[in-house]
């Protein structure tokens, strides 16, 4: 059994009302913020189930939005982020899907990129798939995230230029579309990575997207 | 190495002769690989984000969101005013800042979850509104909430705290032994007191269902905190004077978490039954998902 921390049990300081649909969802728009990592000019946030139902009622549509702009959560001015934010545009849709967590998001930045997350109780979070593919991701790790045309070797080029720089990999997941078509891999670090890092797999053969997700305080 | 039940809990306090508190300070920064210093000021910072949060909640009667709720505060204030609570000021402060903290909750305050946002006023209350009408210094106060941490984290290792697991009983009722065990510990009680406390607490609120209206942390949540904080003198008051739980503190977990199992999924915070079905609660919900979206 992992040891909890006492802090696990008093904290997280946020603002209300709700854990799950609150903080849960601030941490899932920071989340994506970091995973997006680009200025973006349009924002659209799809609930789902528990989140579409009841989450007016607990700020959700605002704890999203001050996440994908950074906000913390126990910032106090959450509240009002609707007569904060101008410059850019956001918008919500509301969905059933039982096949989704009851506390379901997919976080659209620019029409580019999508990020799927779901709050799944005490403020915790889990990234579940960015573009539609596969990801598990809680904020606990630095994470490495990159997407590529599938060939062999790519693992063994990404862990090896991780190793070289003595980080330890505490995970490693991979996923495609087909053999040979589209791929991503994301890997959780424990401590975190510099840019030299990032800029060596951005340069490998047949990569063309890195990001380098930093962990949630 | 972990405090894995309340016996061991109570058996590493008495070899190392320690308190509580002492115990769950030294884990904690055990765990955290820091000094015990940093741990405490970690927690005086939870304390001092609990009194802003009261200081606020005092102030508001801003309505919820529902509009149903959030001026059951500034209700009490007034009516103190005029006639005093029965059992004076202590009791007078502990119902106002349970109040307050969770009004403050739910107008999307800044709180500190305590084990949860909806069971956030409990501790505070009690910790704050005696160690104002005591004289009870910051450094004890810090000892209180260690306490309540501790306990707090000991159930959580066998029990998930939320309502949506075990009911409220695993939420405020647990918040409730969380704030008892505090108590207890602020007015010096010992090892075994502290620990009698928390089971007292705990024992007499085993059961307790999670069925808010509309599924917002209004209805009951917002007067229960009230409620329970007051359940959480008492528990310290017994066990102050000696009276043991027959029933000890481990067993009462194991309880609770299978009352929990036994609780039907209508009653864990679905809203599909007990309080959440009532007439009442419908029409509101109807009135308040209309044109929502």
């Amino acid at each position: 059994m992992e040891q909890k921390s006492l802090f696990s049990v008093i904290s997280p300081i946020m603002v209300g009302p709700s854990s799950s649909h609150t903080t849960g969802a601030v941490r899932l728009g920071l989340m994506a913020r970091n995973i997006y990592k680009n200025e973006f000019k349009e924002v659209k946030f799809v609930l789902y189930n528990s989140f579409a139902t009841t989450g007016f009622g607990h700020g959700t549509d605002k704890g999203l939005l001050a996440g994908v702009l950074g906000y913390s959560v126990d910032d106090s001015s959450i509240k009002n982020i609707f007569d904060i934010v101008s410059n850019i545009k956001y918008s919500y849709e509301y969905r059933e899907d039982i096949s989704r967590h009851p506390n379901s998001v997919d976080i659209i930045f620019d029409n580019k990129m999508t990020v799927s997350g779901d709050s799944v109780g005490a403020g915790e979070i889990r990234i579940n798939s960015i573009n539609g593919f596969s990801v598990n991701i809680n904020g606990a790790y630095d994470t490495l995230l990159l997407m590529y045309k599938d060939r062999p070797g790519m693992i063994s080029t990404v862990s090896d230029i991780i190793q070289k720089q003595k980080v330890n990999i505490a995970s490693l997941h991979c996923d495609r579309s087909s053999k040979g078509g589209d791929a991503s891999m994301y890997v959780a670090l424990d401590i975190p990575i510099g840019e030299d890092i990032v800029w060596q797999v951005q340069n490998i053969k047949d990569v063309y997207f890195v990001t380098n997700i930093r962990k949630l305080k | 190495m972990a405090i894995l039940s309340f016996t061991d809990l109570e058996e590493k306090c008495i070899s190392q002769n320690k308190t509580v508190y002492e115990l769950a300070e030294d884990e904690e920064a055990k765990l955290l690989e820091v000094e015990n210093d940093v741990v405490r000021l970690k927690v005086l910072e939870d304390l001092i984000a609990m009194k802003d949060a009261i200081k606020n909640g005092l102030k508001s009667k801003e309505k919820a969101i529902s509009g149903w709720c959030g001026d059951d505060c500034a209700k009490l204030i007034e009516g103190y005013k005029t006639r005093g609570a029965l059992f004076g000021k202590t009791f007078e402060k502990i119902t106002e800042y349970a109040l307050a903290t969770v009004e403050e909750n739910l107008r999307m305050g800044r709180i500190v979850a305590c084990p949860t946002a909806g069971s956030c006023g409990i501790v505070p209350a009690v910790i704050v509104a005696v160690s104002e009408e005591n004289n009870i210094s910051e450094a004890v106060q810090i000892n209180g909430l260690l306490t309540a941490g501790i306990i707090g984290l000991i159930v959580s290792n066998k029990v998930q705290l939320a309502g949506a697991v075990a009911g409220c009983q695993a939420e405020c009722g647990v918040a409730s032994a969380m704030g008892a065990a505090a108590l207890a510990q602020m007015l010096g009680g010992n090892v075994k007191e502290v620990i009698n406390a928390a089971a007292l607490a705990l024992k007499n609120i085993l059961g307790l269902t999670c069925d808010p209206v509309c599924g917002l942390v209004e209805v009951p949540c917002i007067k229960r905190n009230a409620f329970l904080a007051v359940h959480a003198v008492t528990a310290a008051e017994l066990a102050l004077c000696g009276v043991e739980s027959k029933i000890p503190m481990d067993e009462i977990v194991d309880t609770l978490k299978i009352t929990g199992q036994l609780m039907s999924p209508l009653l864990k915070e679905t809203s599909l039954g007990g309080l959440a079905k009532t007439k009442t609660a419908q029409e509101l919900e109807k009135k308040l998902f209309k044109n929502k979206h």
